[in-house]
């Protein structure tokens, strides 16, 4: 049967209307189980969000989604792919069609803020220095950071750092972008810029957007649909309006930025505390 | 009826659990080997083999790890070859002066340093500046996601980090090594010309006669070793570096104790492979 399951992921993912499948996916760390047969789609040119708190799994996820896991058990289709079954070549192929902006940036401290923006082109295409030089600049003006080409990655602040890191994610013009906490760690205006940025790239460039966040008015803002993680389980997808219409205990928790049952009141958190002495 | 059980069994407990130790960290210590000889494999086919794949060969990062590495730790490799070649007159000439041989001197500075002491010192030097550097540079990236940056953009971190680095080390160790050779000579004839009546002229003549060839090539051929061992020990434990910046700094130590090991152990596997081809 299975291949049979393949066979039709196949041809959805060559019709070109699905960019990532994720199918009955399970990830363990050790004997850990991190992500429990977790299934969803992002159709071409959707902004996706994958929410979730602290040790939800999202950031496992999105590290299956670009190969950096392997998946125990389940498949990942992208561009008609599978990943647990291609060959590394293809995966490079394949990888230079992904952009990945990471939580802290990952920009390369040795090198300038132009060479991280260039060291793709430099390392995958033919290109003279000069259309390089205008590429990265082209790149640079896209996240509003024209002029810091020789600036060290050290020299900027948090914020300018996501804005190259995304630069450099775009460098390829790649057809999935993948995000992870674009606005963690910034003020609310410079999160709001991110925010912005990532919609402008929506609209201008009508790629592939996956975001794991958990900053809620950002999501809401950037989603054309949201994908909800608990302990490793999904447990609502939908657009933005039917996340806040769902009536789900733990969405609805989530959402409305409830702490757990045991700790919302004083008695329950003493209990806690006093727990381990008791026993 | 149920008293201590026997003391034999607790001997046998105490066994099974040294047993067990020893099997374990042999087990650990083998699959350990096992991983520098595939990064070093790895790192090797980036060089040689993958060039002619159509992929980029790195020369620049190669140079600059050259100068960094090489060029970087001459002064300081100077300065302890010609101590040590001092050391090593002075110590010589404290027994051969009772036998009346202190002529000896410079033949005696001539093979220690070139077969020995040049190799030993240079990479111990090396291993103090580079090694050390490459674990936690790479330690570093690792926690930065740099590494994970890299592989996302469909660049092998071995053939970008490791294989410059070990193309740089392995022809920068003979050229330190050569180096170190002619300054630990150089310390010896100080304290020859100083202390022990020879001329500059006749102290070098003596050390001419005695070397032949292949005490230099040995030494030469035991510090390419070196350098790819220093490098494979460095970039592995980088690579290997848990999460938070504290564990950059266990790596970074981790590289420069088990790189001494590891280079002492080469030393000795190379130098009785060369005494028992070379007596027979």
């Amino acid at each position: 049967m299975r291949p049979r399951v393949r066979r039709d992921e196949s041809e959805r993912q060559a019709s070109g209307a699905l960019a990532i499948s994720v199918r009955n996916l399970r990830v363990d760390y050790g004997e850990h189980e991190v992500l429990h047969n977790i299934s969803f789609d992002v159709k071409a040119g959707e902004t996706i969000t994958i929410l979730g708190g602290s040790g939800s799994g999202k950031t496992t996820l999105l590290r299956s989604l670009i190969g950096l896991e392997k998946p125990s058990t389940g498949a990942i289709w992208i561009r008609g792919h599978d990943l647990c079954c291609i060959p590394p070549r293809d995966m490079a192929e394949m990888r230079k069609k992904f952009g990945v902006s990471f939580q802290g940036g990952a920009l390369f401290g040795s090198m300038t803020v132009g060479e991280n923006v260039a060291l793709p082109l430099r390392e995958h295409t033919r290109l003279d220095d000069s259309t390089i030089e205008v590429l990265v600049r082209l790149k640079l003006e896209e996240v509003g950071l024209s002029g810091y080409e020789d600036y060290n990655p050290a020299q900027l602040s948090g914020g300018m750092k996501k804005r190259a890191a995304i630069a450099r994610a775009l460098t390829m013009d790649p057809e999935i972008l993948f995000f992870d906490e674009p606005s963690a760690g910034l003020d609310p205006i410079i999160a709001a810029g991110i925010d912005d940025l990532i919609l402008k790239l929506k609209h201008a460039f009508a790629m592939t957007i996956v975001v794991v966040t958990h900053e809620l008015a950002s999501a809401f803002l950037i989603a054309d649909r949201m994908v909800l993680i608990d302990k490793g389980n999904i447990i609502a997808i939908g657009t933005p309006e039917e996340m806040k219409a769902n009536q789900h205990p733990r969405v609805r928790q989530f959402l409305d930025r409830v702490p757990d049952a045991e700790i919302s009141t004083d008695e329950g958190f003493l209990d806690r505390l006093t727990q381990n002495l008791r026993l | 009826m149920f008293g201590k059980p026997p003391p034999v069994q607790n001997c046998e407990i105490a066994n099974m659990s040294v047993v067990e130790t020893v099997g374990q960290a042999t087990v650990d210590g083998l699959a350990y080997l096992g991983d520098l000889t595939i990064l070093t494999g790895r790192s090797l086919h980036a060089v040689t083999v993958a060039p002619f794949q159509g992929q980029r060969l790195r020369g620049q990062r190669a140079v600059h790890q050259a100068m960094s590495a090489g060029v970087g730790a001459v002064p300081i490799l100077s300065l302890i070859s010609f101590f040590v070649g001092v050391i090593m007159a002075l110590q010589s000439a404290y027994e051969l002066q009772k036998l009346g041989a202190i002529a000896l001197v410079a033949r005696t500075v001539a093979i220690s340093v070139t077969r020995e002491l040049a190799p030993l010192i240079t990479a111990i030097v090396v291993i103090g500046r580079s090694g050390s550097a490459f674990a936690a540079e790479i330690g570093s990236m690792k926690v930065n996601e740099e590494i994970d940056a890299l592989e996302t953009m469909a660049l092998d971190p071995v053939q970008f980090l490791v294989a410059p680095k070990l193309v740089a080390m392995a022809l920068m160790l003979p050229c330190l090594t050569t180096w170190a050779d002619f300054m630990g000579i150089l310390g010896g004839a100080t304290f020859g010309v100083g202390a022990a009546g020879f001329t500059l002229g006749s102290y070098l003549e003596a050390t001419l006669h005695s070397l032949v060839l292949r005490d230099i090539i040995t030494g030469l051929i035991k510090s390419v070793m070196f350098g790819m061992v220093i490098t494979a020990v460095g970039c592995q434990e980088g690579l290997s570096t848990g999460l938070g910046a504290e564990q950059v700094g266990r790596s970074t130590t981790s590289a420069v104790v088990k790189s001494i090991f590891m280079v002492v152990a080469v030393d000795l596997v190379f130098t009785m492979l060369f005494y028992f081809t070379t007596s027979q």
